[in-house]
């Protein structure tokens, strides 16, 4: 036994201290396909066949070129919806496109406290009409209240993330994933990103969690056991969407046997998209979650001063 | 080796699997002498070809098969280091017999396929549900061909053995889930005990079945890798390569040399990262907290090393049909390996001597070689168990012939066995990754493989667990119409609870952690 001290000792630190400085152990890692829609062609189509998931739809029968033009690319006829929200990273998109319109990015921290804002829009029309939307929402959303919550609600979240808001407890239920999402999780605990240096804590009892993370696209045998976890939880109490499975069912969901996710079955407060989310972008997410960290996607896209090129 | 493009013909035996029709009346007979003989039936399954000149509708709801089209198939190891064989059987409106009690592995096989196709078997040893959990019911068997309505689920409790005799109010039963301590896969164990001896463990597998067969049904073959690296993200390459070379049999596509080397690199990096995660979470269990920190440190490094290579920690997105879909980029692994294998070589000597470790795992979880290969274990479980079986070896795919494969046993059959034989295989693949860096030929990475209609095809990988396979069924439009996985913790699952049963409670966590399951893999 003596020897692993030692040997302990002589390793030396092996933690990041990301996000304050230094790696955030991302290098090299493929995020959400940007997407350029002035690069789009007339009549072409390859990208949403491509895409398993669903991620890009093309809604027919709307205006012609040029017009009408605030929510997605409108070429040939057609405008192409794209919704990270069910976005697998699988680069199909980005290979088959033959104009770039969808190229590789490392854009991974896509943790979002709206849905919407998983869809891509116009960037203009973020800072003009959508914009107006997202700018008090957002506000809203800082505030730390989900949809639905009652004033007296959003006002104990407030005072909770005022007192305590700078740790977390956090319960996982894996609602059926593929285990990509438990493997990043369960990365957080090792060495390197030593999660515990930021006063996050995962918990065995959902009575003394402050966060339900739930991983996977819902299977139908283990909503119930998921619904008890919820109800089981003191409030206030937030929920996040953790992984594409979890925000949308992604390639998984729906079928015989899963749901699309966490739609219709809890409130969300925190949609982290990413097949699966890096650990960086998990921390990033929850850091988000206590206001330590700001938003970085709108629109479906990262907006302001990015970290990575 | 040289830089050249080697000869592969040697490959163009995996494009046919030959396939023997068995009538239903000689199946019992056939089988019985296969297995005496020393034959391994690998996996079964059943789907329902198209009827002549009347194509699969998709979603259509209809009755679009009727069930006497059902076929059965069975995959065969006539022995070890012999290509396996497909069993063709029609039983037609007949019930066909179990084969469970000549092969007790083909028993999972049959319950699933009465609970997903309908079709029940004569005899079966133990006809009750596997994967529709208790109180799940399926209106239309969601195997048959067209849309599949959603289970329904009316909560009941399910059927537990009960304890009779006189000491039988001294039983204890301990219900442990779904949803399990720490993040962890959801499962439920129940187990029976006295004290802290286990009498009888009855784990619940089937929580996150999620009908990931279904899903291929009707899409394109080249997106089928996008599902096929989502069945259990930790075997990505592995499933993504069997589903592909599946498709490369039906289409007889043969890939170029250089994405058969970079594949094995891919496969071997997946054995590294994955066996680092095991070595971890086993001194989790043994509680040596120097051990875990150190296992799970070099597993992120080589996940890192994966992002930095491939793009995705878990080097998804690159294998397809015909080849690899990009070009790795290979400048710096050699350096992150290199720091990988010495910080791997000192831990591993400091494993095999730290006594209050090994005390945990020498004579816990015996698994004898019999039961072992009865119940099909496979992968490190079965070789730690003196099954001396590889893939890679005995049903070579790829490259594998070309490089310094070694596969290592162990007679010792208990956990520290399966520890064992995972660090001799840790420090192999790292030898094949080195000597796939060095010989990597140049030239293409992807071939033509188009969907050849109403063609089928078997592919099969070793992953970090054991084997995988994947069955693959073209439609007339060259639409995927049947997938079937048979992953390796399905295989492991089967056999596990046999080591836990008059085991004790303490060392149950441990004995988990060196099979080094999955659930999502066994579920699907
Ligand atoms: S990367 Fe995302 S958007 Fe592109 S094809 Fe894949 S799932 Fe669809
Ligand atoms: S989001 Fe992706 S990695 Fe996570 S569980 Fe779903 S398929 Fe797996």
């Amino acid at each position: 036994m003596p020897f692993w001290t030692r040997y302990g000792l002589k390793q030396g630190k092996a933690s990041t201290k990301w996000p304050s400085e230094g790696d955030d152990g991302q290098s090299g890692v493929l995020g959400m396909p940007r997407f350029d829609p002035a690069k789009c062609q007339s009549g072409c189509r390859e990208c949403a066949d491509a895409c398993l998931p669903g991620a890009i739809a093309i809604e027919e029968g709307d205006p012609i070129d040029g017009s009408a033009d605030s929510l997605g690319a409108s070429r040939g006829g057609a405008r192409l919806k794209v919704d990270y929200g069910r976005c697998v990273v699988c680069q199909m998109c980005v290979e088959v496109c033959p104009t770039e319109a969808f190229s590789p990015s490392n854009d991974w921290a896509f943790g979002v406290r709206r849905r919407e804002d998983l869809l891509w829009a116009r960037p203009s029309g973020v800072a003009a009409g959508v914009g107006a939307n997202v700018g008090a929402a957002g506000a809203r959303a800082d505030a730390g209240a989900g949809a639905g919550d009652s004033a007296a609600e959003k006002e104990l979240k407030g005072e909770i993330r005022r007192i305590f808001g700078r740790s977390l407890h956090i319960r996982h239920v894996d609602a059926g994933s593929c285990n990509g999402c438990e493997s990043e999780l369960q990365a957080l605990n090792n060495p390197f990103y030593n999660l515990h240096r930021l006063g996050i804590f995962f918990t065995p009892s959902p009575r003394f969690a402050d966060l339900l993370l739930v991983t996977g696209p819902v299977t139908h045998a283990l909503r119930n056991p998921l619904q008890e976890a919820y109800r089981a939880m003191p409030e206030p109490r937030f929920v996040m969407a953790l992984g594409t499975c979890a925000v949308s069912g992604g390639t998984n969901g729906g079928g015989y046997a899963c749901g699309n996710g966490l739609e219709g079955v809890l409130p969300v407060d925190l949609y982290v998209p990413g097949c699966p989310p890096n650990p960086a972008a998990i921390i990033h997410a929850l850091l988000m979650l206590v206001r330590r960290m700001p938003q970085r996607v709108r629109g479906g896209q990262i907006v302001g001063e990015s970290e990575r090129a | 080796m040289s830089p050249e493009q080697p000869p592969l013909r040697a490959r163009q035996e995996a494009h046919a699997t030959p396939i023997r029709d068995v009538p239903l009346r000689d199946l019992e007979q056939r089988c019985g002498a296969a297995v005496a003989a020393g034959a391994r039936v690998q996996l079964a399954y059943a789907w329902f070809p198209e009827t002549a000149g009347e194509p699969h509708v998709q979603g259509s709801g209809a009755e679009a098969a009727p069930p006497e089209t059902i076929e059965l198939r069975y995959v065969v190891h006539s022995s070890a280091g012999h290509p396996p064989e497909i069993w063709r059987c029609r039983p037609g409106t007949l019930p066909p017999p179990s084969l469970a009690s000549i092969a007790p592995l083909v028993s999972w096989y049959e319950r699933e396929i009465t609970d997903l196709c309908g079709l029940s078997f004569q005899n079966q040893p133990q006809p009750e549900p596997l994967v529709l959990l208790p109180g799940a019911r399926a209106t239309r068997p969601p195997l048959r061909p067209g849309a599949a309505p959603p289970l329904s689920y009316a909560p009941e409790p399910s059927s537990l053995p009960e304890v009779a005799g006189s000491a039988h109010r001294d039983v204890q039963l301990l219900p442990f889930g779904p949803i399990r301590a720490d993040v962890l896969e959801s499962a439920q164990f129940t187990f029976f005990y006295i004290g802290e001896g286990i009498l009888h463990y009855d784990p619940q597998l089937f929580f996150k079945h999620r009908g990931m067969e279904k899903r291929f049904e009707g899409i394109r073959p080249e997106l089928g890798t996008v599902l096929a690296e989502r069945v259990s993200a930790v075997g990505s390459v592995a499933h993504a390569l069997a589903y592909s070379r599946a498709l490369e049999a039906a289409a007889k596509c043969d890939v170029p040399p250089r994405a058969e080397w970079l594949r094995v690199l891919l496969a071997e990096l997946e054995r590294l990262y994955n066996h680092l995660h095991y070595f971890g979470h086993l001194c989790h269990t043994t509680t040596l907290k120097v051990g875990e920190a150190e296992g799970k440190y070099l597993e992120e490094l080589a996940k890192q090393l994966n992002a930095e290579a491939t793009g995705s920690r878990f080097l998804r997105s690159l294998v397809c049909p015909g080849g690899l879909r990009r070009e790795p980029r290979l400048g710096g692994i050699a350096v992150r390996l290199a720091k990988i294998h010495r910080e791997f070589a000192r831990y591993a000597e400091m494993l095999e001597t730290t006594t209050t470790h090994l005390d945990r795992l020498i004579t816990t979880g015996v698994l004898g070689k019999q039961l072992a290969f009865d119940l099909g274990a496979t992968g490190p479980i079965e070789r730690a168990s003196g099954v001396d079986r590889d893939p890679r070896r005995d049903q070579p795919y790829g490259v594998y012939r070309e490089l310094p494969l070694r596969v290592a046993t162990s007679d010792g059959c208990d956990a520290h066995a399966r520890q064992q034989v995972r660090i001799a295989e840790t420090l192999n693949s790292i030898e094949l990754i080195q000597a796939a860096l060095g010989g990597l030929p140049s030239g293409a990475i992807r071939a033509e493989c188009p969907p050849a209609a109403r063609g089928e095809g078997l592919g099969w990988a070793e992953s970090p667990r054991g084997s995988v396979y994947y069955a693959v069924h073209l439609d007339s439009a060259g639409k995927l119409a049947r997938v079937k996985i048979k992953s390796p913790s399905f295989s492991n699952w089967r056999v596990f609870p046999h080591t836990v049963h008059q085991s004790n409670m303490m060392d149950y966590a441990i004995n988990e952690a060196s099979f080094g399951l999955t659930v999502a893999g066994c579920a699907r």
